[in-house]
């Protein structure tokens, strides 16, 4: 009885809703293969694909797993764990430029090697 | 009228009440045995790698000669190990003890068995997947095992596998696959401890009243279930370097005995460090945190007065995992790190040691103005403490940048963890068995063995490893076949000696453990329900409990530890004693 | 519901986080799911930005029938939210509807994958012709395996719902099927920028 008041209490299906994002997904879909075609240099690129991506999971994420209304909870546990997703990203700031070969030259030849 | 229903519906099936139970207490005791048994082969593989390191080049007596008999290939050659078989043993000793052992123990046996009790529950949320934890764990623990039956031998690159050397050597395919299938396990079951923790609490049972011990369990499932995700996936990509010819770890150009590898080259071996301390470092705290869960409730029992600093442990523990997940480079200080990121883990590394202290310090002021009871348990739980404080401090030269450039990759780092994974989480974990064994079976392990087991332990354990220490800071490095193969290892070779037969000994003393557990539970004499007079809901049911451990749920009116209430009649109070006592 | 199912299943008189057991199980599962991805796609970027050089992706995958399972992925999240919102409100034949859709579009992706695949493999590129290629196929075949796994849970839950249709729990099965189902989706919807359109 508890589980059953659970389930269909919590979240009162939206058609409309559900189809309007749809359509949104759908523009942001095409809008990121355009620009896509557009062949811009990888910084300005990446950050512009990086934010519809965004975008686009953000509305999946908030909508049809109906994050939005969420109890805190859950909330919680998807925001910690993005947050230590991102400290995997802490090595980047030593590997990347650092090259992929096993002979690399001195120090002093690499001009643009950062530290 | 819970325990019939069940009792009718899980009839005689000997398969589905012993072997594929969904019972927690059942599946727990699976993992009691089954990780005990994989702590004795992974202590039997160092005890073979240490007569080696004290007498190297000699033929290991009584067993050296059957290794070739029982192997497939001639792993030690009239009795000698092989510098092969050597790296096999090291490799699979810390494969073994830390996943298969430790683990499994501290998490699978005892937080299966006592948290849903604790909380007053009356099995975990997820019963079928917690049965499937456990059928994954033996079959991948068997595979890391029957590694040592291929022609190539086990995984010998090291618990840390680190690449490209795990990439070419041989052995590491199966340790990989066992690997996933072991990290599967964990997932599943830390998905069902949170669930669990957070669902199934008994009415009252507010997340301030839970033992401490629940605690540290949740936050152990915590990093389980967001550290080891990525090792897994680590793990994946070394899996395709050997097996699909990508070079995830694989830099171009390498060269192998003097031929350039075959590979298409442009990874990165540093990558998998990463990747691999990423979870390696929050694994050292899923080790140690249900230890320090064991020992707070050992001792807030033991001393019958409330835990000092309850909040403040809890608290401890959560800023503890929290931070677990910031320090993980501090094991690759040596690795060529641009300072800048080095001095970032030395800050965060500097960080955590304080909570870790305070966590002590509060078991330590928990002793202050106790009644205590010297009961084995306790003796456990009170050896923990200074041992366990000097795994810790020993850490510290290791955790700063500057001591670290001398201390890596010597023998003071495998003093200091050994002192906190044996001295700090077996002890803790042998004292839980004393404290918790007439729960699990219903009678006392005999007292007196208790003891002589308790001595023998504590005194070859420092023996094996604190001459480490001293090793350690003359220079002499781990994972050395011949230790007199190099010079400056001469003047310490006689401490190898010391711990070789501490280590022998220490094996020794555990054979009364042993004996102690299978006679008890065979022919020990039945004791009371509640013997240690204790005040957790685990003490609040049958012992052993039922199915469905509770006829009804039970109602908490207060805190774990209401030991020497002023006021109150006896010097203890039951979680679930009714309000008016 | 006896006392303990209650408490297996979440809530009845147990202290609870009034989520219930299964949904929260679900969460905590895709937590870890999100570390898994996190750690690949760290080491695509890790590997790419120190490599000399790396091809733009359309120099090497087709752009087209990518955005056309980035379509078809999408579509089959709106069904299978849609499908849920029919077990909520007991319309069987609805649900059959949209969880069958659903199906198919997975079937329809994995289709749309194995061809590009196969022309990759024509073409002589495989998981160990280079790192950009070994990188493309671990973690579109990683995100295929999930896709894989989401066709079988959702059959599962199907085949189920045949006779159990009544069941209390259904409805809630269904919603976690679909956060699964959406969470493969939304790791595609960042797969595909940043393997095909970078």
């Amino acid at each position: 009885m508890n589980a059953r008041n659970h389930a269909s209490a919590a979240h009162v299906p939206h058609v409309r809703l559900y189809l309007a994002i749809f359509g949104a997904l759908i523009f942001l879909t095409v809008l990121t293969v355009l620009v896509s075609y557009l062949h811009l240099p990888k910084a300005p690129a990446v950050l512009i694909a990086l934010a519809i991506a965004s975008v686009k999971a953000s509305l999946v994420g908030s909508f049809f797993m109906h994050l939005k209304g969420e109890k805190a909870l859950i909330l919680a546990v998807i925001g910690v764990t993005l947050f230590f997703a991102g400290g995997l990203l802490l090595p980047l700031y030593d590997i990347a430029g650092s090259p992929t070969r096993v002979s690399q030259p001195w120090p002093s030849e690499q001009a643009d090697k950062t530290q | 009228m819970n325990s019939n229903a069940h009792a009718s519906r899980h009839e005689a099936s000997f398969w589905s009440r012993y072997v594929f139970s969904l019972d927690h207490k059942v599946i727990g005791l699976q993992y009691l045995f089954t990780s005990m048994f994989f702590l004795l082969s992974g202590f039997g593989m160092i005890m073979l790698l240490r007569w080696q390191l004290a007498f190297p080049g000699h033929p290991v007596p009584l067993v050296g000669g059957l290794i070739s008999r029982l192997l497939p290939a001639d792993w030690a050659p009239g009795g000698v190990l092989t510098p092969q078989f050597y790296n096999q043993l090291g490799a699979m000793h810390g494969t073994i003890m830390v996943f298969l052992g430790i683990v499994p123990l501290g998490v699978g046996a005892f937080g299966n068995y006592i948290l849903p009790l604790q909380i007053g529950a009356p099995d975990m949320a997820f019963p079928r997947l917690n049965m499937m934890s456990y059928w994954l764990y033996l079959p991948g623990g068997l595979l890391m095992l029957a590694s040592f039956l291929l022609p190539g031998g086990a995984a010998q690159s090291g618990w840390t596998s680190y690449v490209p050397l795990s990439i070419i050597n041989p052995g590491q395919t199966v340790w990989l696959l066992a690997m996933v299938i072991i990290i599967t396990s964990s997932l599943l079951g830390a998905v069902n401890f949170i669930t669990t923790t957070l669902n199934m609490r008994a009415p009252g049972m507010t997340l301030g009243r839970m033992p401490v011990f629940v605690w540290s369990e949740l936050v152990t499932a915590v990093l389980l279930l967001l550290a080891f995700p990525p090792l897994e996936a680590a793990s994946i990509l070394q899996l395709m370097d050997r097996v699909a010819g990508t070079s995830f770890y694989l830099p171009t150009g390498l060269v192998v005995a003097g031929q350039a590898l075959k590979a298409s080259g442009g990874g990165q071996p540093i990558l998998w460090q990463h990747l691999f301390w990423f979870l390696a470092h929050p694994e050292v705290y899923v080790l140690i945190l249900p230890a320090m869960g064991v020992v707070a409730e050992i001792i807030a029992n033991g001393t019958r007065k409330p835990l000092f600093g309850y909040k403040e442990i809890v608290g401890s523990m959560i800023f503890i995992g929290g931070m677990s997940f910031v320090v993980w480079a501090h094991h690759m200080f040596l690795s060529g790190m641009t300072p800048a990121l080095g001095n970032f883990f030395l800050v965060t590394t500097m960080i955590i040691s304080v909570p870790s202290v305070a966590v002590l310090t509060c078991l330590i002021w928990s002793l202050k103005g106790g009644s205590i009871r010297f009961t084995t348990p306790m003796l456990f739980a009170l050896a923990f403490l200074p041992l366990f404080g000097i795994g810790g401090l020993t850490g510290l030269p290791l955790g700063l940048t500057v001591t670290d450039i001398y201390l890596h990759d010597t023998y003071y780092v495998i003093g200091h963890f050994h002192y906190v994974v044996v001295t700090g989480t077996i002890i803790a974990l042998m004292g839980g068995t004393y404290y918790w064994f007439p729960k699990w079976f219903g009678k006392r392990l005999n007292d007196f063995w208790g003891k002589v087991h308790f001595w023998g332990t504590v005194a070859c354990m420092n023996g094996v490893f604190f001459p480490m220490f001293i090793q350690g800071l003359a220079g002499v490095q781990r994972r050395l076949y011949d230790p007199t193969a190099q010079l400056h290892n001469l003047t310490t070779q006689p401490m190898n000696v010391v711990s070789s037969f501490s280590a022998w000994l220490l094996f020794l003393f555990q054979i009364p453990f042993l004996v102690n557990i299978f006679y008890t539970i065979f022919k020990g004499e039945r004791c009371e329900e509640n013997p240690w007079e204790a005040t957790t809901l685990e003490w609040a049911c049958a012992s052993p409990p039922p199915h469905g451990n509770f006829d009804k749920p039970p109602r908490v009116h207060r805190g774990p530890y209401e030991y020497s209430a002023p006021g109150a009649r006896k010097d203890w109070i039951a979680q679930n004693a009714p309000e008016a006592a | 519901m006896s006392a303990q199912a209650a408490a297996v299943h979440g809530g009845g008189e147990y202290a609870s986080t009034g989520i219930p057991n299964g949904k929260l199980g679900v969460w905590l599962f895709l937590a870890s799911e999100i570390m898994l991805f996190a750690t690949l796609f760290t080491t695509y970027v890790v590997l790419r930005i120190s490599a000399p050089s790396w091809p733009r992706g359309w120099e090497e995958l087709n752009v087209p029938l990518g955005a056309l399972n980035t379509l078809v992925l999408i579509t089959s999240s709106v069904t299978m939210v849609l499908a849920y919102a029919k077990a909520q409100a007991r319309d069987k034949a609805g649900f059959y509807r949209y969880i069958g859709l659903t199906l198919a579009l997975s079937f329809v992706f994995l289709i749309i994958k194995s061809f590009e695949y196969k022309a990759k493999f024509d073409r002589g590129h495989f998981p160990s012709t280079n790192i950009f290629f070994a990188i493309y196929f671990t973690l579109t075949g990683l995100h295929a395996l999930h896709v894989i796994g989401g066709i079988v849970f959702n059959s599962g839950l199907a085949l189920w719902g045949r006779r159990h249709w009544d069941h209390p729990l259904f409805a809630g099965r269904v919603e976690c099927a679909g956060l699964y189902w959406h969470f493969v989706d939304i790791v595609w919807i960042f797969l595909f920028p940043a393997l095909y359109l970078l």
